[in-house]
Formats: structure tokens, sequence, C-alpha cells
């Protein structure tokens, strides 16, 4: 050191030193993996169904499926097919042991992918076992992942959009609920689908409005404005809903269906043809919104400004930006995209507004986004983890209640989601980091 | 560009922050504006870059008066400020920091390529050596210091503003600072520079205005005497070197081994310390800002998560034990934040006085509290310490900052301790209570107490220290006497070890501070 220079000058980043002890709760996942492994192992494997055959379909006739690469069907012997995979989720669960054995802090690429791999081979024993002497078509299940998950998405974008901003967004259940609501009614007035489409962002924007109005204007604690506003949106839907809409269902509250938007030669695609390109237009415009904002957030000047005002606002006025213009713009947005998201509970799927038929969407979605860590692409990908759970347990659903085989409760198949919401927010998420300001009112002096 | 303030009056309430204060600041002068914490000087300089309105008065650019109504109204006409506390987005890059609020876009798309070139020009200028491209809350603060300055100057600013801009940095970083401003002085930017360190202000400036109770009450040269300059700025006669006696150090007190704490991410923030205090001594605990200092107090209070290493007080093991029954060992304590870590802003004064000790006798039991002995604690506490209240009754939040300061004071040194450990002692306190803190802190080390000060402030350390331990990023890089130099203090809180940083200041590497000092200009 004593050839160090006279003048100190040190613009380099700080390498922190990376703690080599580890931390009292490093066992907690990697046991977690291992019960659920072993439980897999005895229920699935070697407790299934002797000699019962698991068939999972594939390809259907007329598919663009030349000299059949893609088979038909894909048939399993339940038993065996569960136990090799509740052991492959087992290995994984075993590589975690030695990783966080071994390293204090192991990357978190590695053990996510660990934790994805076990999540996917314990998922698939389960559903080998579960349709022991049955079929389950692949394509439909994943249909259905996507059409459920079309919600999620644009409510968990709703969220990314206003949180990103500093403003907590619990409000989203009362947005989906609104932009249901505004379609039915305004289509069915109108008479067209396409008018319904419109109604819903415009109405999901009273309750963005409303919310920001109060979280942006007037201060008020986010987390309570959000819940009355969900709160509130039941009771206005309800209302209209058991009057106007009771009396003349015919001319207020008709099921519409927006129509199914084939693509041509993409759709003959075996299995995932179907799932991605027979859709109707609000799943094509969710792919847009997720790709628009990444984009948008990321590498335009918009999107650098709303995170600074939701990292650190006065910084941000400081240097000349409106930190609550840009919240109120920013809730408004996402209560529009909510408002989406809520078409597709009625002209989405094709039927009429329901009492509350939001059921919680909403908040599966602000959990989507809290697992994507406020990301249009990660809240995407969370929003179809809780689809394809929610998608299984109603093809499950149908299938217990038509044969014999393995029945498994439909009320605790009701269940599925929400333990999948509890497991992967609290456990594979670890740590998010939430926009500093997120949820905290800006008052210049 | 010549900058004039004319009769800038800014109230809150019934509280006058700036009264009628002018000033003109020349082009290309440094003009220093001196004034005790809460004299008004943030308050002025928020005026003039449009976050507050005033009240009254006008602000006159080249002979135009002009008027702002928002940060970027200032902006524009050429007025830029590096803030006390940075207002840079911590989990941005520093290029995407210096452009935010006037990006250039190609194609619709942030241009960061252009941004980073942006950032190297600057830098060059100046002799930076800034990684566009890294994450600001990765930096040291002195280099997000730099980063202010770039995003300042990436605006064409032609009067900065710098508020108490060497709050943060080391006595080198101070005079690097100072050389920058001097750089661009001669390049013709007016530079207005506040503080309330009159070793800087006689160092750097043109000229000096001198600010007390939101008026102006002087203007002086920089030549002027520096008791002189004191006296104007606290409006009487001050000592500013505090008389101490030397310490009689007795047997070990707590005695501190391979102490290391981490945070929730797996950073270690405090790194296997270890040092003892003796009965009757003050070690304190030096270093800039965020090197391991509050992890330190923390943990030895039981405040933090996931410690290991051993902290024995009188033989007692700290580490593991709950903070009660740590403060019921007798540890007197002082947070470094006040408002959010030592004081329940809603609860009065005497409530305020005996939180660590509501729940003994004789101020209560573990049922009921004797609203008695409280008050009559407070009855003997707040006229001992000079708290300045209405009331005892009145609520903490009530009181200004140096008051809720005297508060905590009072109750930390209220009973028989075993240790005294404090944060930032006269943190926003004025002068003459700064004083009257210090020799109550003495006292107890008289007494026989062992005290450990955590201070920011190199003057504060060097007063009361009888040895000082240097922390920098979460080690201790040496312990050296309370008397060290100050440059190698300086230079050890930059990282260098204490042979280092003594054989640096051997072959020359002073800092302009220290040799004004020699030269008999500053004590």
């Amino acid at each position: 050191m004593s050839t160090a220079p006279a003048v100190v000058k040190d613009d380099s980043e700080v390498t922190r030193t990376i703690d080599d002890i580890r931390p009292d709760s490093w066992w907690h996942i990697p046991a977690t993996t291992t019960v659920l492994g072993l439980l897999a192992l005895v229920l699935f494997g070697l407790r299934g169904i002797p000699g019962a055959d698991s068939v999972y379909a594939l390809a259907r006739e007329g598919d663009l499926n030349p000299f059949g690469i893609v088979p038909e069907s894909i048939t399993v012997p339940s038993m065996a097919a569960s136990i090799v995979l509740s052991v492959l989720a087992l290995l994984a669960s075993g590589a975690l042991w030695a990783l966080q054995a071994r390293v204090a802090r192991p990357s978190a690429r590695v053990r996510v992918t660990l934790i994805v791999v076990f999540a996917v081979a314990w998922v698939l024993a389960f559903m080998t076992w579960v349709i022991s002497e049955r079929t389950l078509g692949v394509a439909t299940l994943l249909q259905g992942t996507l059409a459920l998950a079309v919600p999620l998405a644009f409510g968990a974008l709703s969220g990314v959009l206003s949180e990103r901003a500093g403003v907590i967004n619990i409000a989203i259940e009362g947005q989906l609920l609104f932009g249901a609501f505004g379609a039915a009614l305004v289509g069915s007035i109108a008479g067209s689908v396409w008018v319904g489409l419109l109604a819903a962002p415009v109405m999901a924007l009273v309750m963005g409005a409303m919310l920001a109005l109060f979280a942006v204007g007037y201060r008020v604690q986010q987390i309570i404005v959000g819940v009355v506003l969900n709160v509130l949106a039941i009771g206005i839907t309800s209302f209209f809903f058991g009057t106007v809409m009771r009396d003349n269902p015919g001319r207020f509250n008709s099921p519409l269906r927006l129509p199914t938007l084939r693509i041509p030669v993409l759709a003959d695609i075996p299995v995932i043809g179907r799932v991605l390109f027979e859709q109707n237009i609000l799943v094509y415009l969710m792919w847009i919104v997720v790709a628009g904002l990444t984009v948008a957030l990321f590498r335009t000047r918009w999107g650098l400004r709303v995170r600074a005002v939701g990292e650190h606002p006065r910084a941000a006025d400081t240097v000349g930006i409106a930190v609550n213009r840009t919240r109120w713009i920013n809730v408004m947005l996402g209560s529009a995209v909510a408002g989406l998201g809520g078409a597709t509970l009625t002209i989405g799927t094709g039927v009429a507004f329901g009492e509350e038929m939001s059921a919680g969407k909403g908040y599966i979605a602000l959990a989507a986004m809290i697992l994507g860590r406020y990301h249009p692409i990660g809240a995407l990908l969370a929003a179809l983890t809780f689809a394809f759970a929610d998608s299984l347990q109603l093809r499950l659903g149908t299938m217990t209640a038509a044969e014999g085989g393995v029945a498994i409760p439909g009320d605790f198949l009701l269940m599925l989601p929400y333990v999948v919401a509890l497991f992967a927010v609290a456990g594979v998420v670890g740590r998010v980091r939430v926009p500093a300001a997120d949820g905290v009112p800006y008052v210049k002096q | 560009m010549k900058l004039e303030l004319r009769g800038i009056t800014k109230t809150f309430g019934a509280f006058v922050a700036n009264d009628a204060i002018d000033l003109v600041v020349e082009p290309g002068e440094i003009h220093s504006l001196l004034g005790e914490n809460g004299a008004g000087k943030s308050t002025l300089m928020n005026v003039l870059y449009g976050l507050y309105r005033p009240d009254g008065g006008e602000i006159v650019l080249d002979d135009v008066p002009v008027s702002f109504s928002d940060p970027g109204d200032a902006m524009a006409a050429g007025i830029g400020m590096v803030h006390q506390h940075f207002m840079l987005v911590p989990v941005f890059t520093v290029a995407e920091n210096v452009v935010l609020g006037h990006e250039p876009t190609k194609g619709g798309l942030l241009d960061l390529a252009a941004a980073r070139k942006l950032v190297r020009e600057i830098s060059a200028r100046f002799g930076f050596e800034l990684d566009p491209d890294a994450l600001v809350e990765n930096l040291p603060v002195g280099a997000q210091q730099r980063v202010e300055i770039i995003k300042a100057l990436s605006r064409r600013a032609e009067v900065l503003v710098l508020d108490e801009p060497t709050a943060v940095l080391t006595p080198h970083e101070t005079d690097e600072l100072m050389t920058i401003m001097r750089q661009l002085r001669d390049e013709g930017t007016s530079i207005v520079f506040i503080t309330h360190k009159l070793r800087e202000v006689k160092a750097v400036s043109d000229r000096i205005t001198v600010i007390r109770r939101g008026r102006v009450v002087g203007e002086a040269d920089p030549s002027a005497d520096q008791a002189e300059l004191a006296s104007l700025m606290v409006g009487r006669q001050v000592s500013l070197a505090q008389d101490k006696a030397p310490a009689a150090p007795g047997d070990i007190a707590l005695e501190v081994s391979d102490l290391q704490v981490t945070d929730e991410a797996g950073m270690r923030t405090l790194d296997g310390v270890s040092f003892e205090v003796h009965h009757g001594e003050v070690l304190a605990i030096a270093g800039v800002q965020g090197n391991g200092q509050t992890e330190l107090s923390e943990a030895l209070l039981g405040l933090q998560e996931t410690v290991h290493g051993s902290a024995l007080l009188e033989g007692r093991e700290l580490v593991g034990r709950s903070t009660k029954q740590i403060l019921d060992a007798g540890i007197g304590f002082v947070p470094e934040d006040r408002t959010h870590d030592a004081l329940v802003a809603d609860f009065s004064v005497a409530e305020n006085l005996v939180l660590d000790q509501h729940d003994r006798a004789p101020f209560g039991s573990a049922l009921a509290m004797s609203r008695r002995a409280v008050q009559q604690n407070a009855d003997t506490l707040i006229p001992e310490f000079d708290v300045r209240t209405g009331s005892s009754a009145a609520a903490v939040s009530t009181l200004s900052g140096g008051n809720q300061q005297k508060v905590v004071m009072a109750r930390a040194l209220n009973r028989e301790l075993a240790l005294l450990i404090a944060s930032q002692p006269t943190r926003g306190v004025d002068v003459g209570s700064i004083e009257f803190l210090h020799r109550r802190i003495l006292d107890e080390r008289d007494k026989g107490t062992p005290v450990i000060i955590v201070s920011t402030e190199l003057d504060e350390v060097t007063q009361l220290a009888d040895r000082i331990a240097v922390m920098y990023r979460g080690q201790i890089l040496g312990i050296v006497p309370g008397d060290e130099d100050r440059d190698v203090l300086g230079l050890m809180m930059a990282g260098y070890t204490a042979e280092a940083a003594r054989e640096a200041v051997a072959s020359g590497a002073r800092t302009t501070d220290s040799q004004l000092a020699d030269e008999g200009e500053i004590v």
C-alpha cells in the first residue's frame, strides 16, 4: 500500500462481500421439495393403479402434420411413468440440497432452474397418476390455460403500470369487474360486441379515475382505497345486475361473443397451433400489450420517467418531471388495460355478465404481478402458471365427474390455483424488489 | 451569469425561514452561504431552484427578473443544483440518471449511446472515471456526488448551487471537490456553496454571506478571522475547541471480537470487526456514512437480524440477547436517525424521556406507569439539558431538531451506565448546544463509563476521542490515538491503512485545509 496515490479518487463500483455464512433458512426449500417429492413417489407412483395406462392426446386429424411427426397420442404406463417423474423430481431436490450445502449463497439462476425442473416433473407425475386409464387432451388443456391467463395477465399489467409509477393497485379486482360489466352492458345496448370491447376499458377508467383521485390527489392510504373501490365495484355492478339487467336481459345483458380469429396455416400446427393462433382478439391484444409495455417501460423516455417517479419521485421532480400527473396517467392507463381483462370474462368467453363474476381474479393478478417482479413478461409468465393450475383443475374436474379411476374431490381441486399462488409467491420469489416509492404519496413542499 | 436575490421571504406557517434576504452572486465567483443548521440556507436555495414558491421578493438573472414555478423552469434558466440528499435514482445507471428529464431519443426509443457519450465527455473534462453503465447504488458517495455534478453540467448550468456538498465526503474528496469548483469558476460558472463548515468556506470562497435565523447578518471576505466568522454565524462568542482533560482509562469494559453482520441480501455489512473499550475512555468510530457504523452500533444493541461473533460487556455476552436484555444491562443508546429511531413523535417530551425505562422503577412496573415519577423526571431533565419546550406535555414533534436531540441525549445519560453508545450525538444541533452536549459526554467518561461515539464529522471525532477507529466498507482499518493528524484520518476514511496513510501524508498528500492550518489561517 506504500505506493498508494497521493490523491484519492474512486469512481469504481463498490464490490460487496457476499456472505459465506449460510442463512438460517437455507434448508427450507430443499426440505420442502424432498418431502413433496417423496409424497409424489409414494402416492402417484408406488400406490398408483397397477397396469393402468395414461394417455396424452396430441395431434388431431387435419393438422399440418407431415409424416406424422407429432403422434396423435402418447400412452404411458401410469405407475412406471409416475415413478420415473417422481424420481426426477427427487433428483432435482437432491441437486438443490447439494447446491445449498456447498455454496452459502448460490446463484439465483441455478437455484430457480432446479426449482422449475422439480415443479415440472412433480406436476407431470401428478397428472400422469390422476389420468390413469384416461385421456388428457393436451391442446385443450393449454388452450384453456391461455384463455384463463388473459384476464390475469391484463390485471397484472394494470398493476405493473400503476405500481411502477408508485401507486399500489389493489383495485384490479374492481377494474376487471367494471370492464366485464361495461363490455356486457354497452355491447348489449349497442347490439355489437365490438362496441362492448371498446366500452370495457372506458368503463374501467371510472375505477382508475377514482383510485387516482383518492390515492394521488387526496393521498389516502392506497391499500384502503383499493379495497374500498373493489367493494364499491361489486356494489354498483350487483345493483345494476339485480335491476335493469334482470328486468330486460335481452336489452342490457345478452351473452355476446367475440369471434375467434383463426390464422390460416399456423393454426394447423399440431397442439400449439390451436393454442396460439385460434383465439379471439383479446388474446392477440394481450401479446401486443405485453411486448409493447416491455419496450415502453425499459426502452423509451416515457418508461424511464415512469420508473423514476416510482423509485424516487423527488429526484424526478427536481428534473422537471410532473410526478403526480405521471401517476394519474399511469393509473388510468392501467385501469384501461384491466378493463380489457374484464372484457375477457364476458364477451371474451361468450357469457352474460354475472354478479361478482371476477371472483378474486384481481387478487390473483396482483400475485402474478409480484411473482413476475413488476415486469410485463414476468407478469405474463406468472399469469400463465396460475392459469395452468386453474385449467388443469377444470379439466380434471370434468373428468372425475364422468368416470372412475383416481378420484379427487372437486372442491379440493378448486383450491389448486390458490395453493399454487401461495407457494409461488412465498417460496420461489424469495425477494422481489418493489419500486422504492410504491404506495408513498408525493407531496410537493 | 449574474444571479441576484432581492428581498426573498419564505414563511412556513408562523415560522419565517427566510426574511428579506438579498444576495448577489457575480459571474465566475464562488460565493459561500454560511450558516448554522436551520438558518434558512437550504430554504433559500430551494426557492431559487423552484421547489418552494417565495412569499416575497424576486430572483434576477443577468438583470432580468424571473420566476420559477418548478425546477424545470430553473434548469431551463441555467440554474443547476447538487442537493444535500442526492437526487439520483439508485437502481438507474449513471447515464440514465444524467439524462433523466432531458433524454435523447432516436426513433422513439431512448438513445443510451448518446447518454453514455455525454457522461464520458463531461467526465473527461474533469478527470472523473465514471462508468456510464454503473448502477448508482453501487457507487461510493463521492462518485455519486460527481454524478450529480455531471447531471447539472449536462443541462448547461451557469449557476451551480452546492447544498452542503461536503457532508458525505472524506477530507480528500472534499479537497477534490474544491478543485472541481475552482475549475468550474474559471470556466465562468457562478457557484453558490452552502455550508456550515468554517474551514471549507475559508479554503474555497471568493465571497462569504453569513445567514442567521433567516436573515443576512453580514458579508465577509475569505481572509476574515475564523473566530469572527463563527461569532457572526452563531451570534455570540464561541470557543471552537473543547478543553478536554486527558483520559484515565481503566480496565477493559467492552470487548468486541470478529463481529459480523449480514443484511437481507446476504451482503456482509459488518465484516469481522474487533476492538475493545476501556472504562473512562471515549472510542470514536469515524468514517464516511454507510461504511458499517450503523450496523456496528445496532448489532451491539441487538437490533440487527444476522449477527456472528462476540461482544463481551464486563464478561457477559451481548450477541444473541434481546434488545431489552441489553438495555437492562445498562447500555445507553443514541440512534443516528433521531426522528425515525429515537423518538415517538406524538408522545410528549416527558414520555419520550423515559422510553427505555418505562417499565421499571421508579417510572413503572410491568403493569402500570407512575405518571408522577415520569413528570418529576421531566421536570429535572428539561432545565438540566436546556430543552426549549413550552411544556413537558407537548408532543416531541413540536420541538426543533436540536432540542429533540437534547431529549434523546438526556434520556441516554439519565441513569447509571455500563456503556454509552452515541451515534451522531450532535447532528443538527446549534454550535452552543454542541459544546454543552460534548461536555456531558466527557463528564460521563470522567465518571468511568466506557463511551463509543459514532460520528461522520471529523471535528466531533477529534474533539471527543481518546482513540479513533476508522471504518471503511464494513471493516476497521486501524485504531489510532485521538490526536492523530486529520489528513491521516481522512485517508483512512478513504480506505488506507494507518501506516499507508501516514506514509502518504509524510510524502505530501495534504489537503488544502490542513495546509491553511499550517499557515495559521484556520484552527
